[in-house]
């Protein structure tokens, strides 16, 4: 992926390339002592190339754990996940998880933070300086580079998380509620870059999160989950122009079906 | 009167106070003299023992024995500690002998490390190292635990492999708790081998604090407590306790 490439705002045509992330029959059980939970049942998904997906469904419809085994780090009892033709087997930087929570590294400033994934892949330092440099500019956080973790607000450091997922240059990014511990008017923002960043780096976003509203925003397509076990109960494309706006009419009435589906489905909150 | 210049002024005064006090009692001779000397003839024994090179050969053995003890307590207890803390079958095989053996007070090691080394430098390095070996590989191993399993996944998707993970999130995650450790095993260390020097061993403050004794010198026996006194503190508030505040202040817990 790369900064400054011109995409089309359409999604891709479907079923004409190979999925980049493919999903078939996927079991996933938790058993503890007294319960024997079935996270996921049998789903099955694709996510195209360039794709903005968003994972819709209530707290407990197993979307985390969804996101987990796309990232490797958990393995499904049943069924196959496949990344780019092979099969997942372990966490990899071609596709990087955006936590819930910072997840940041409080003995690095800012501008390490970013740096860590680069580090790790023993990137000549003029490259990984060019790429701090880059992503840091993308989230808007330049100013701040020399900053130390415990003096940043929770958007900021989510955007520092985020610029540190980015700077690895991923081929997916996987998000897990990323924007759901913050306040409503640094959310609104953080979609909007959110969106941005998206149609700047043409990478592949599957983003989990329990809030309609978000979703209708940000979606190519939304996968509305049911509780109990987790399944896939249905698809919804997004054929809304970008960038959108919360208050949008379009947007409130998809945010309205999505619910809708999700009451139908008896996961309604 | 400002309050910084209250700060430097009242404990000056509560010293100087402290002192005339201690040198009115020995110049009442309320008791003996040579069992409560005042603070002139503690001043003189130091002079004396500084001059004939006593002292410095006393802080040179001592030193070096702190040193050398306390950085293989840092190497070995680290390892045990990173060890136990990662590896759950570690914890509950290693992990307990290090918090039984801890009860243990660490000069009680010295009968076996002279049966082991002879009256020698390997004895009382091994006693400093076993003062503090126990309490660092705790703090170690809390300090690998208090890392959130978060920091360490997002490392994972990141791209680390294992030993990197240890190297880039473990190792600087665990300073908080580290940091805390070492002031402790320094202060275990310390004590250990001021015992171990006053029971067996030649040399060092400890064991000039035993000539005083044999010599019935109570004013060198109480420059050498001082003297014990000034390098216990001078370690802990220019190394340690600036240490621990500078992790503190960068993880943001005060």
């Amino acid at each position: 992926m790369r900064v400054e490439t011109a995409r089309d705002t359409s999604p891709p045509a479907q079923g004409a390339v190979a999925p980049l992330l493919s999903v078939r029959h996927v079991t996933r059980r938790f058993r503890t002592r007294r319960h024997d939970t079935v996270a996921l049942a049998d789903v099955s998904l694709d996510v195209h190339e360039g794709e903005f997906v968003c994972v819709v469904g209530p707290s407990g419809c197993g979307k985390s754990t969804l996101l987990n085994l796309l990232a490797g780090l958990d393995r499904p009892d049943a069924g196959t996940v496949a990344f780019a033709g092979r099969p997942v087997l372990g966490p990899g930087p071609d596709r990087v998880v955006v936590f819930q929570e910072p997840a940041l590294y409080p003995w690095l400033n800012v501008r390490a933070n970013v740096e860590f994934g680069l580090r790790l892949q023993r990137l000549p330092r003029p490259v990984r300086r060019a790429r701090v440099d880059r992503y840091l500019e993308l989230v808007r956080l330049s100013r701040f580079q020399r900053a130390w973790v415990h003096e940043l607000s929770g958007g900021m450091k989510q955007r520092v998380q985020l610029a540190r997922a980015l700077a690895v240059e991923p081929r997916v990014l996987l998000m897990d509620e990323p924007f759901a511990a913050l306040d409503a008017q640094t959310r609104d923002a953080l979609q909007a870059e959110l969106q941005e960043i998206w149609a700047r780096t043409g990478c592949t976003i599957v983003f989990v999160t329990h809030n309609v509203r978000e979703a209708a925003i940000l979606a190519d397509r939304v996968l509305v989950l049911t509780p109990g076990p987790g399944q896939l109960q249905r698809e919804l494309p997004v054929p809304l122009p970008r960038p959108r706006q919360p208050d949008d009419h379009a947007v409130a009435d998809l945010a309205a079906t999505i619910r809708a589906e999700l009451a139908r489905g008896g996961g309604a909150q | 009167m400002t309050a910084r210049l209250r700060r430097v002024v009242a404990p000056l005064l509560f010293y100087a106070g402290l002192v005339a006090l201690w040198q009115a009692l020995a110049r009442l001779e309320v008791w003996s003299p040579y069992l409560f000397p005042g603070p002139d003839a503690v001043l003189a024994a130091l002079e004396r023992v500084w001059e004939n090179g006593l002292l410095a050969r006393a802080l040179e053995a001592t030193l070096t024995r702190l040193v050398v003890g306390f950085a293989l307590a840092c190497l070995l207890g680290g390892a045990v500690g990173i060890l136990t803390g990662a590896v759950r079958l570690a914890d509950e095989t290693l992990g307990t002998v290090v918090l039984g053996l801890q009860s243990l007070p660490s000069i009680t090691w010295l009968p076996l490390a002279v049966l082991w080394f002879g009256l020698s430098e390997r004895a009382i390095i091994f006693v400093t190292l076993m003062g503090s070996v126990f309490a660092i590989a705790t703090s170690a191993r809390d300090g690998v635990r208090s890392i959130p399993p978060l920091q360490r996944r997002a490392a994972q998707v990141l791209g680390a492999s294992r030993w990197q993970t240890v190297r880039y999130v473990t190792l600087p995650g665990m300073l908080p708790a580290m940091a805390q450790g070492l002031r402790l095993g320094w202060a275990f260390s310390w004590r250990s081998l001021m015992a171990g020097e006053i029971l067996y061993v030649s040399d060092g403050l400890g064991h000039l604090l035993q000539v005083g004794r044999d010599l019935n010198d109570t004013p060198l026996v109480l420059a050498v407590m001082a003297v014990i006194v000034l390098v216990g503190l001078s370690c802990d508030r220019l190394l340690f306790s600036p240490f621990e505040a500078r992790v503190r202040a960068r993880w943001g817990l005060r």
